[in-house]
């Protein structure tokens, strides 16, 4: 399959998994086929057990490829050795239902972990870019914070800075707005959307938050693991 | 302390901070750390004055090569061999000079009742060859009967005693239904067999100990011609004499076959190497359970770095940078400690124990290995870490 990174960074076709072994192997997915436009947010909507998180962890490389393809900017996942797999992450930012702060760092110290990772260079200019994103993201107030003085919605949206810090070409979200407020949920899903048109930053989001329906580029609905129905909201 | 390690690793310092994070915690193991280095510094402390109390007698001697008694394992083990070994060892090409060295153990018992064991030579006061006789002022009383010179760093003798002998005062005790006179005192230093040293004459000591003969003396100590190397005459002695009752060995052999039969075929020795293993096996111990509750604790935030692309060698680096930090910060109050108690276990037991350069480099050298190596183990764990999880 011949798959333009510029215009599909993520590219999935005929992808199918299998959990469990023997008698107990059950399979999660059937064939599923995604591409994700450059700069869109493409929201994941279905019931629990459909398969939608199953998708999100293939994308992001955290699940090797059992059958199926999936393109990630331009590179194939299936196949790809572990540390391969490793480097793909880093260009991607994860937003996850749990913040998963570390109790021990600041606010401004747990974003700069989402951007160290890239290197030297980059770790050189994480405060500035942190302190950029938090502020940004309405706690310039709280940047030397510790997670456990820290509200849900602010340690969310710290966990928010954290994924998107580095730039990431490609976000995947589970749930990113569960424990915001309507107004910073909203002020999340819009700077996700804002970084799609300025950066061209693409973003696959799995919830059930109807207040962000409206927001996204495209919806897809999942049940028992294929893809059932999808469209744009325009 | 933190932009310190943030400059040094290139990184935020995720080890110092979480350790950092939990206080009673941190200080909890510091404490175990520190522990488990007194606890090594002890046994080495008390290994060393075994090896180094072994010694002492030995440098008084002014020998380079001591010929003892083929079973001889220990100074004070060594049977009595014929004197006339010394005749065959003088006919030896190389050889300058040969003495012969009495010993035995003899109780002195204390106006309390009390006993402190003595180890006796009994030397030719003409030929003196112990160097703490070289220039005493007294070496020509011990040609008196009864009389002899006692080692003013016996332990537990009464208080002042020794300064007394040497202004002059007059001192005697009661042994082998004789009374000895100590004339002056000589300075050699106790160890684990015996509280101190006496030297007499070889005609006092032939009278103290009315068993042994003048014809059988337990060590006769040879002294070589100038340029001559002492290996060189222990091979032509060798030759010379019969092996099945007469080894000579050059100075340095004697001491470190000496060293080497109590620290491994003694019970004393080998409870002092036990003591290093089980203050190692106790420190790695607390490392590891700090670093291991460490991962556990922190697993998710694990698994997010690992989703952000953090590899393994990242996760290793910051348990390798928690266990560096417990093992230089746990060393340090261990190394002070140790050497309080050093100073005091020394003023009480006359023991001579020393904190060495080179002890202190290799326990913080052992420290730092113990801790990393606990480190190693506890990222294991880390495996449990799956990102795909988190979802």
């Amino acid at each position: 399959m011949e798959v333009s990174a510029e215009d599909s960074p993520v590219a999935v076709a005929g992808l199918e998994h299998w959990f469990g072994q023997g008698e107990a192997r059950k399979q999660a997915l059937f064939d599923v086929n995604l591409r994700l436009v450059r700069g869109t947010l493409t929201v994941l909507v279905g019931p629990s057990g459909s398969g939608k998180t199953t998708v999100l962890t293939l994308i992001g490389a955290l699940r090797a490829i059992q059958k199926g393809s999936v393109h990630l900017l331009g590179r194939e996942l299936a196949r790809a050795h572990a540390d391969e797999l490793v480097r793909r992450r880093r260009e991607i930012g994860f937003i996850f239902q749990a913040h998963n702060l570390h109790d021990s760092l600041t606010a401004e110290q747990n974003v700069r972990l989402g951007i160290e990772v890239h290197g030297a260079a980059a770790t050189a200019r994480g405060r500035e870019a942190a302190r950029h994103l938090l502020d940004h993201l309405g706690l310039a107030t709280r940047v030397d914070y510790l997670p456990a003085n820290l509200s849900g919605g602010q340690k969310q949206r710290v966990a928010v800075a954290r994924a998107l810090v580095g730039n990431p070409p490609v976000v995947l979200a589970d749930e990113p707005t569960a424990a915001l407020d309507r107004e910073a949920g909203l002020h999340v899903v819009q700077l996700l959307k804002r970084l799609g048109t300025e950066r061209g930053t693409t973003t696959l989001m799995v919830t059930h938050d109807p207040r962000i329906l409206d927001l996204a580029d495209r919806i897809v609905r999942m049940e028992d693991g294929r893809i059932v129905a999808e469209g744009s909201i325009q | 302390m933190t932009a310190l390690l943030e400059r040094l690793l290139g990184r935020l310092p995720l080890g110092w901070l979480q350790l950092i994070h939990r206080p009673p915690r941190f200080a909890a193991a510091l404490a175990g750390v520190a522990f488990a280095n007194i606890l090594v510094f002890m046994q080495l402390g008390f290994l060393g004055a075994l090896i180094e109390s072994i010694a002492l007698p030995y440098r008084a001697m002014e020998a380079d090569i001591v010929i003892a008694a083929s079973d001889t394992n220990t100074l004070a083990d060594s049977s009595p061999l014929p004197r006339q070994r010394m005749y065959e060892a003088l006919a030896v090409p190389g050889v300058a000079s040969a003495t012969p060295l009495y010993y035995a153990k003899l109780d002195w018992k204390q106006p309390d009742g009390t006993i402190r064991t003595l180890d006796v030579f009994g030397v030719d006061p003409e030929r003196p060859s112990l160097s703490p006789l070289r220039g005493n002022a007294a070496l020509d009383t011990l040609k008196r009967a009864d009389h002899a010179l006692i080692d003013n760093r016996t332990r537990n003798a009464p208080p002042g005693l020794f300064a007394a002998i040497d202004a002059g005062q007059p001192y005697t005790f009661e042994a082998k239904n004789r009374t000895i006179n100590i004339a002056g005192t000589i300075a050699i230093g106790g160890g684990f067999a015996a509280d101190g040293y006496l030297v007499v004459s070889d005609q006092t000591f032939l009278r103290l100990f009315q068993q042994r003969a003048a014809g059988a003396p337990n060590y006769i100590l040879v002294r070589t011609e100038a340029g001559v190397p002492p290996q060189r005459v222990v091979a032509a002695l060798e030759s010379v004499l019969p092996a099945d009752d007469a080894a000579p060995r050059t100075l340095a052999d004697t001491i470190a076959r000496d060293q080497r039969f109590q620290t491994t075929q003694r019970p004393v020795g080998m409870v002092f190497g036990f003591g290093i293993v089980i203050g190692a096996l106790v420190g790695g111990i607390i490392v590891y359970q700090v670093l291991s509750s460490d991962v556990a604790d922190h697993i998710r935030e694990y698994a997010t770095l690992k989703a952000v692309g953090y590899d393994d060698s990242y996760f290793l680096g910051i348990i390798v940078e928690e266990a560096a930090i417990l093992a230089a910060f746990g060393f340090v109050p261990g190394l002070l400690v140790a050497l309080g108690l050093y100073t005091f276990v020394s003023a009480q037991t006359a023991l001579p124990l020393t904190m060495t350069f080179a002890r202190a480099l290799a326990l913080c050298t052992g420290t730092m290995a113990m801790c990393v190596l606990s480190g190693f183990v506890a990222t294991r764990r880390l495996a449990r870490a799956d990102p795909a999880e988190l979802f």
